[in-house]
């Protein structure tokens, strides 16, 4: 066995390590381990995404060297090492931008409690990632769970401790859902590696036997992952998580965890029951219409709410809807354009949070659109970021955003029917309502201030705008490469299920 | 019908636990009483997976002497999953716990729709 195909355990291990180590650190070696481990996992996912796009295989890694159906594995292959990547660079950047803001907002004593939270939602992701067994999803997703809330209720103001109990509760009825889905496979098949249980699947399937559970099982799965990660019409606990909670946890939040549990619902429905059966079921059409409605609700909520943090909350609702109606279109196509827009949203929306923080700081800690004119002129990095970021939100070409609407239309081009109708209707109508409240924020942004304006200083660190820009960097580096990362994702799909 | 339920009584109690403790962590406006209904879900799916582990006159697997074969056993994975599951549960339960006991003594109710009104009144 190459070394290299050590990297999937590693970054577990690593991260898992470092959040033990990390609680009995003062504040800064804390945030300095964290920082470390973020660029570790970086560099050693990127190692093996260079080895597997490659060589074009994924493999499996015997945990303990006990064979299935015994075992406990990871698997890897380009499209897993692709997320884990592209996760990891979201993780060191928000860190980065967003520790300035952490210092103010969360109790001096307990911040290295905060670092601990986020060595442990790395290494959450990556189990969630590389993970070959349902039972240990369902274990890491639980860790996610409480380390998110954690997260959330950090900044100890009532707002962010009632958004945690909202997301708590929501959360739990969503894992509740989970746990009963994993155990009618199990009542099933007798299995928990994915592999195996979809041999079993198949066998008893093949006859149209057992028709009705099957449905219901990839309706549970669906409903729970989707109420974790934030789709119409669960996502009643989002825009308060993360409207309230410290820039740094709201990048986390809706880049990261909700990105993980969608990667998982895939996984799930690629290896576990496979691609074929999902495809024929109906349960799927539901995750199609939850998808256009959000991407129409979210954008509504969006241009009603008067805070600007809880417009690019509502603005998460919408663009997630853009990834499950990618999936809920039921072509292989449609999946990898859902899949581009996650990598997309994922690196778009982290900027959005962060670069808020900035602008709201540069106009008296204010959040309001009238406080923030002009603010693009008092902190220039954070106005960069937050405008490449809405406008790659909006689809403007050469930026990501562009590329994934435009996949997702020859998507629904592809499909036909009544589908297609739906999509591009839904799509143009989403961009419209996107582009009315995203320029509208940016125009803001760089307008003369109100009559009376007094510009409070504000503490600015070039850690922060460096962060900013190296993240703007990367999201115009998405545009740019879009068709060698679709090309990586075409062949990680390809050896996906 | 009738008989494969009767059959089946565990997994019926178990789907109606289920059904209590979803709709107490939904509905019910009282945070203990939502940790209560947690609670109670949980157990519904560690009953329902007890139940699918057993088999009938078998002992628990735990070796005892004299009997060695693996045919006087019950299937033990799915009591291995009940007690992870049964510390996830535990864990969880302690972090909504101390979420409610903050939530108390800042807002002095356990009722999440007051809280969430008293919170309103508050600046962000």
């Amino acid at each position: 066995m190459r070394l290299v195909e050590n990297v999937p355990m590693f970054s577990i291990m690593l991260s898992m390590t470092a959040g033990f180590v990390s609680a009995m650190l003062p504040r800064r070696a804390a945030k300095g381990l964290t920082v470390g481990l973020a660029a570790a996992v970086l560099g050693l996912n990127v190692w093996l995404l260079s080895y597997l796009a490659a060589s074009g295989v994924s493999f499996t890694y015997m945990m303990g060297h006990f064979p299935a159906p015994w075992g406990n594995e990871l698997r890897a292959g380009t499209l897993e090492a692709l997320m884990a990547v592209a996760l990891s660079a979201v993780m060191l950047f928000s860190i980065l931008a967003g520790q300035q803001k952490l210092q103010e907002q969360v109790d001096e004593k307990k911040q290295h409690l905060f670092f601990v939270m986020l060595d442990l939602v790395l290494a959450a992701l990556m189990a969630l990632i590389y993970t070959n067994d349902l039972f240990t999803a369902y274990v890491f997703i639980e860790i996610l769970t409480v380390a998110s809330c954690t997260l959330i209720m950090a900044r100890q103001v009532g707002h962010a401790m009632v958004a945690a109990m909202r997301y708590m509760i929501m959360s739990l009825l969503g894992s509740g859902l989970l746990l009963l889905a994993i155990s009618l496979l199990y009542g099933l098949t007798g299995q928990l590696l994915m592999e195996p249980i979809h041999k079993t699947l198949t066998k008893l399937t093949q006859n149209g036997a057992y028709a009705l559970p099957v449905t219901v099982i990839i309706g549970l799965f669906c409903v729970g992952l989707g109420i974790k990660s934030g789709l119409f019409p669960f996502h009643t606990w989002l825009p308060d998580a993360y409207g309230y909670a410290t820039p740094m946890a709201s990048a986390v939040l809706s880049s990261l965890i909700s990105k993980g549990y969608i990667f998982l619902l895939l996984k799930i429905f690629y290896r576990v029951i496979g691609i074929e059966v999902v495809q024929a079921n109906h349960a799927l059409n539901l995750l199609f219409a939850f998808g256009l409605l959000a991407m129409i609700f979210g954008s509504l909520s969006a241009i009603r709410s008067h805070d600007l943090r809880r417009m690019i909350a509502f603005s998460s609702v919408s663009q997630i809807g853009y990834i499950y109606a990618g999936i809920g279109l039921g072509t292989t196509a449609g999946v990898i354009a859902a899949l581009f827009q996650l990598l997309v949203h994922s690196l778009g929306k982290s900027m959005l949070f962060l670069s808020t923080s900035g602008l709201s700081d540069a106009s008296g800690d204010s959040k309001r659109f009238d406080d923030l004119r002009g603010a693009g002129y008092r902190y220039p990095a954070a106005g960069a970021a937050f405008t490449i970021g809405a406008l790659s939100m909006v689809g403007v070409p050469i930026l990501g955003g562009f590329f994934s609407k435009v996949y997702l239309a020859q998507t629904a081009f592809a499909a036909g029917g009544v589908s297609m109708w739906l999509l591009l209707g839904a799509l143009a109508a989403s961009t419209l309502l996107n582009a009315f409240y995203f320029m509208h924020t940016v125009m803001s942004l760089y307008r003369q201030p109100k009559a009376g304006f007094v510009a409070v200083p504000f503490r600015r660190s070039a850690l922060t705008s460096a962060a900013l820009l190296g993240l703007s960097a990367v999201n115009l580096c998405v545009g740019f490469f879009s068709q060698s990362i679709l090309q990586a994702i075409r062949q990680g799909l390809s050896v996906f299920s | 019908m009738l008989e494969t339920l009767l059959n089946h009584l565990d997994w019926i109690v178990a789907v109606l636990l289920f059904g209590i403790g979803f709709t107490t962590l939904l509905l019910h406006g009282n945070l203990i009483k939502k940790i209560i209904g947690l609670n109670i879900m949980d157990t519904a799916v560690y009953l329902f997976l007890t139940a699918q582990g057993y088999i009938t006159g078998r002992s628990a697997p735990i070796l005892r002497e004299g009997a060695v074969s693996a045919a006087n056993y019950i299937n033990p994975i799915p009591s291995g999953l009940v007690l992870t599951g049964i510390v996830v549960s535990v864990s969880l339960t302690a972090v909504m716990l101390a979420l409610t006991i903050r939530l108390y003594r800042r807002y002095h109710t356990l009722d999440i729709d007051r809280i969430t009104l008293r919170s309103r009144g508050e600046d962000s």
